[in-house]
């Protein structure tokens, strides 16, 4: 097999465009960084992309939690920022038990003096699609209604999608979702329509401090080395990204984070994989099964009786 | 802290604490036990009938064309029957779980290998089709060459209708359903021998169902040998398959599959056991869908299903 078609299901893949059936003058592949180090937590660019993609509000609920209340991405949320409160020991940046995350002032933990001084870090972190490499949601789509974009995007069309629901257990994110008031699946585009106009998303262009940053995704991950390296230097060691990798289980993201502690600790997933990786090794298993059930409902009209 | 909310809370595991703690269901971390993924929005009853109805019918199908070849007609005319009625309520509980029925051609709008549902569609409408026609014939006792022939390419589709929707499971990231994709196309393809042999042994009279009565054995053992590998194999993903709801639906259809392979021994001796092995049988190939369908929403639900075997396949990335 060729190297363009032998990683159609998994694997690193320098152009999905391409593979998916664009010519190579298509324009480049683009995607957010979204370094979670400089985010403060306004939500802008949650007002900013349902303003501009006109989605319904989600419902007014506190979740008692954090100052979440947004929950968790959906067919209506298409940014979601998650908020952690921790409590660390500024020397070693290592966490210290606080209990259940809550507001006010923190219990009676010795703060100022002595030895085991502790302070409250925020990690806030703007969620979104990841617009992967190989996309489950595309792949498992009967209807054609998820697709590659020209951008290297994954788009549903809200016209074709016939309201499967399958493309929302596939996701190995939960992203996607079914919006109950049209029946069908609904998620990010990237703004799909302001990228044709060669404008940045809604959400990148609202965020004030540049911790949502957008554009062709070999710049991005180049940029987002060099800012590991320089928190890695001011001695922030825990800074990692996450889904830049292209080896990784979805072939690279196209929407990818730095995060300044464990990924599950955002609520994503640690290793995420496309689940069709491993669909060619599904397809022999049914069909072993399905030639063993012909072969024995056979072997049951054998031998006497009727 | 294994079972409150507090075990999820993000601030409550030290990285130290991790490594001695084997990352296990008291040390995991999450965002304040939030679901990683998203649970299936499929409804029920609609998807586990559509499971149950597409596997029996495909086996009916199988069951109608060899009782036809050997000179059965009492138990070919049932094969038929329920191949017929099994494919077409299994579309129309495909297209009523749709979020836009009206649309539900869209799914034949194009073929697409890398979807289970997209391959699936494009067995169950054909054969839906053909077993439609056969059965028609069948019930107006016309054109029996052509009822043949459709019968016997319906056959051709017909082994794939037992084991596709165990792959339309299993290509989701829900753990439950994709970490035992080995072994749930035969766990599937058993059921569907065991629901359709089961039908075959209470509606054809005792003197012709002996094959009937041996598929309704075989489809009973099978379900009990490979659920219970399925299970073993299942790593930590097994406690959804064991506990809760799923685990006490699984169980009874454990229960009523050993009830049927036992009935159906007897049934070719007494109408009595043909009827009991025919509903047991019927009902433990529909707990059995149920159950493992609903195995799997338990595991979207719970965080720790998908962090825990993520950060063990992979600790290298930790």
């Amino acid at each position: 097999m060729s190297p363009d078609t032998e990683n159609r299901l998994s694997g690193p893949l320098p152009d999905p465009s391409q593979e998916a059936g664009y010519s190579p003058e298509h324009p480049q592949r683009s995607g957010f960084f979204t370094d979670t180090s400089v985010c403060i937590g306004c939500k802008a660019c949650e007002v900013a992309c349902k303003e501009w993609n006109l989605l319904p509000e989600d419902g007014l609920n506190l979740t008692g939690m954090s100052y979440d209340n947004t929950g968790d991405l959906g067919a209506d949320t298409w940014r979601h920022v998650a908020f952690v409160e921790q409590r660390i020991d500024p020397q070693t940046r290592s966490r210290v038990d606080i209990g259940m995350p809550g507001m006010g002032v923190p219990d009676a933990a010795p703060q100022e003096e002595g030895g085991d001084a502790t302070e409250i870090r925020w990690l806030m972190s703007s969620d979104v699609c990841k617009h992967c490499t190989h996309a489950a949601c595309l792949d498992v789509c009967p209807t054609g209604a998820l697709f590659r974009s020209e951008h290297g995007t994954v788009v549903v069309q809200d016209e074709v999608c016939n309201g499967c629901g399958y493309c929302v257990p596939a996701c190995p994110y939960g992203v996607i979702d079914m919006r109950p008031e049209t029946g069908g699946a609904s998620k990010c585009t990237l703004c799909q329509d302001r990228l044709g106009e060669g404008m940045p998303p809604a959400c990148a262009q609202a965020c004030p401090t540049e911790s949502i940053q957008y554009g062709p995704l070999d710049e991005l991950r180049e940029r987002a080395e060099q800012r590991v390296e320089q928190l890695h230097e001011q001695g922030i060691t825990e800074a990692r990204l996450y889904g830049h990798d292209p080896e990784d289980g979805v072939g690279g993201d196209g929407a990818f984070f730095l995060l300044l502690d464990e990924p599950e600790v955002y609520g994503l997933p640690p290793d995420p994989v496309v689940t069709t990786r491993d669909l060619p090794a599904m397809a022999k298993c049914a069909a072993a099964a399905a030639g063993a059930v012909a072969v024995t409902i056979a072997g049951c009209f054998l031998g006497g009786g009727r | 802290m294994s079972t409150d909310g507090n075990r999820a809370e993000p601030a409550n595991a030290g990285r130290d604490e991790m490594s001695e703690n084997d990352s296990g269901r008291e040390s995991f971390r999450s965002y304040y036990g939030n679901p990683v993924i998203k649970e299936p929005t499929w409804k029920v009853p609609d998807v586990p009938a559509y499971l149950y109805l597409g596997g029996m019918s495909g086996a009916s199908a199988i069951m109608g064309v060899l009782a036809d070849a050997s000179g059965n007609g009492e138990l070919r005319r049932v094969g038929r029957l329920c191949a017929a009625v099994g494919s077409t309520a299994s579309v129309v509980a495909l297209i009523h779980d749709l979020g836009r029925p009206a649309r539900f051609l869209n799914m034949l709008r194009v073929f697409k290998p890398t979807s289970p549902l997209s391959v699936g569609s494009w067995i169950l409408a054909p054969f839906s089709g053909l077993t439609g026609a056969v059965a028609v014939a069948e019930v107006g006792g016309i054109a029996p060459l052509p009822a043949r022939l459709a019968a016997g390419s319906s056959a051709v589709l017909a082994p794939g209708m037992t084991t596709y929707t165990a792959v339309l499971l299993a290509d989701t990231a829900v753990p439950g359903w994709h970490e035992v994709y080995r072994e749930l196309p035969f766990v599937f393809a058993s059921s569907a021998m065991l629901g359709a042999g089961s039908l075959g042994t209470a509606l054809v009279p005792r003197s012709r169902s002996a094959p009937a009565r041996r598929m309704a054995v075989t489809g009973a053992v099978g379900e009990l040998a490979l659920g219970q590998l399925m299970e073993r194999r299942a790593g930590r993903i097994a406690e959804a398959y064991r506990t809760g709801r799923p685990g006490k639906v699984l169980r009874a259809a454990r229960a009523l599959s050993a009830v049927c392979g036992g009935a159906a021994l007897f049934a070719g001796r007494s109408r009595v056991a043909a009827w009991v092995a025919g509903l047991s049988g019927t009902a433990a190939s529909v707990a059995t869908r149920y159950g493992v369908f609903e195995a799997g929403r338990e595991t979207a639900r719970d965080p720790y299903y998908t962090v825990v075997p993520q950060r063990e396949r992979d600790p290298a990335r930790q």
